[in-house]
């Protein structure tokens, strides 16, 4: 049996260190070891989005990274978008433009839209669909989600 | 998921090395978009993981008058974002900004999507059509490999045990060139290819002087259409030109009925594809 590993890196800001298997993936660390379950599990095969994360500000799946590959990466997920208790302006959005249902999807559509809005703050309605095409949402036909992204992109939405 | 060792060696030599130490019980992974759900499936049941993207030589990505060379690991958004490939190999840029979504562009690699040796994997038709040789390092050092005889059938390649992908090196693209990918899917993204097309033109005036198109998802394995090449070279490049071509395509392939689409339903698609990637590698080398 492979040795569990140490493995360090900064989650959300914060440094941590983990212990891990190398067959671990980052999304069963990030819910099983460090109790970030807002990383949702749908399809398990990179399909679906839901477990999306940022590792080194760009958007991936969690469930297709061995945790041992995040030796010194830097991550953000879900529990970090709030800003100080408060939503952030994408929350907000998603929130005010009943941009979901059932909710699973959504940990992964605001991280692949926080990675957007910093790469490409103006979004057009084309970018923004091919951007979050690797995010399936079974309850709402997306409309709303896109509506949500260009609300966040216009900062119709104030933070509050 | 099953047991397994983990390494991530930060030299090419290391590298081969492990690979040879555990002679065929080790995979390499590099982003893991097919490495990691075939482990978990059991398709793959390696006993050791070889992270080999700390390996420089497989994450260089430089252009020089020879030409261009980019590692094995260098991952699709990378590929996608350079400025160079997108004017001047085009379509290898074309094929890095199709495959899967946003997560998985920002992990897969044109070194896995060969590797893994599926029949419509996008970027082997497009490294095909650019004229790519694969480096390939081993216990007795380093050979060559044209691109199209990469792949020997599905899920299979040349690379013996112990062997790695190091990079590709691509000829420089002479003056009035252009290239294209393109592929039939159902949707506008997120799929895989039921036919894909690439081509490669060069122009001398109004003529082609040179031609090389290629084909996935027709056979076991990416072809270079040969025939279709040739009938391309001396010809104007014009409509009626590009229709012949799609004909010629259309003759050359013998492709099978599956979920993605039929038998002729592929052939037809081929045509029509051949069609449009020459129109637009023929605009893209007079712009
Ligand atoms: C949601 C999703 C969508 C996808 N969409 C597409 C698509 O549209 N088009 C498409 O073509 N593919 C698609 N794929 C498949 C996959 O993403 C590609 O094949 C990708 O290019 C594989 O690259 P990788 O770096 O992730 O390879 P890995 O998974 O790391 O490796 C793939 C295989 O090659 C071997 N390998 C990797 N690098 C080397 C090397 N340098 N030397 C020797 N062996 C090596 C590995 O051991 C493994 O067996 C998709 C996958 C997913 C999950």
């Amino acid at each position: 049996m492979a040795n569990k590993r140490v493995v360090t890196c900064t989650v959300n800001g914060r440094e941590e260190s983990f212990l891990c298997k190398p067959q671990q993936t980052l999304l069963e660390v990030l819910r099983d070891e460090l109790e970030l379950t807002g990383t949702k599990e749908g399809c398990s095969n990179g399909n679906c989005g839901a477990c999306t994360v940022l590792m080194n500000g760009k958007p991936v799946v969690s469930c297709l990274v061995l945790a041992v590959e995040c030796e010194g990466a830097e991550l953000e997920t879900i529990e970090g978008i709030a800003d100080h208790g408060h939503l952030a302006p994408v929350q907000q959005a998603f929130l005010e433009n009943a941009a979901l249902q059932c909710g699973i999807c959504t940990p992964g559509f605001i991280m692949s839209t926080k990675a957007l809005l910093r790469e490409n703050p103006n979004p057009t309605e084309q970018e923004i669909r091919f951007y979050l095409a690797g995010n399936l949402c079974r309850c709402t036909g997306y409309d709303k989600i896109i509506r949500a992204v260009q609300d966040a992109a216009d900062h119709k939405i104030a933070s509050n | 998921m099953r047991d397994f060792e983990f390494e991530a060696p930060t030299t090419l030599d290391a590298a081969v090395a492990l690979l040879a130490e555990h002679n065929g019980s080790a995979r390499p992974l590099a982003g893991g978009t097919d490495l990691i759900d075939h482990i978990r499936t059991e398709r793959l049941t390696p006993d050791v993981v070889i992270d080999i993207k700390k390996i420089p030589e497989l994450n260089i990505l430089e252009h020089s008058a020879d030409g261009f060379r980019v590692g094995a690991a260098v991952c699709c958004s990378r590929i996608w974002g350079d400025e160079t490939i997108r004017q001047r190999y085009s379509a290898l840029a074309d094929a890095a900004s199709i495959i899967g979504g946003t997560q998985i562009q920002n992990r897969a690699s044109v070194g896995g999507n060969i590797c893994n040796a599926g029949p419509a994997a996008d970027s082997t038709p497009a490294l095909i059509a650019l004229g790519a040789t694969c480096v390939i390092a081993g216990p007795n050092g380093k050979r060559e490999v044209p691109v199209e005889s990469f792949c020997v059938s599905k899920g299979k390649t040349v690379l013996e045990p112990g062997e790695l992908l190091v990079e590709f090196k691509f000829p420089a693209r002479p003056a009035h060139s252009g290239s294209h990918y393109r592929r039939f899917i159902p949707r506008n993204e997120m799929d895989i290819a039921v036919v894909g097309v690439g081509a490669s033109v060069t122009l001398d005036g109004e003529t082609i002087s040179d031609a090389q198109v290629s084909l996935g998802a027709v056979a076991i394995t990416p072809l270079l259409a040969k025939e279709v090449s040739d009938a391309l070279i001396g010809k104007p490049a014009n409509d009626e030109t590009y229709k012949a071509a799609g004909e010629v395509a259309r003759s050359s392939i013998n492709p099978i009925t599956d979920m993605r689409g039929t038998r002729e339903f592929r052939i037809h698609v081929t045509g029509v594809l051949v069609e449009r990637v020459l129109r637009e590698a023929v605009h893209r080398a007079n712009s």
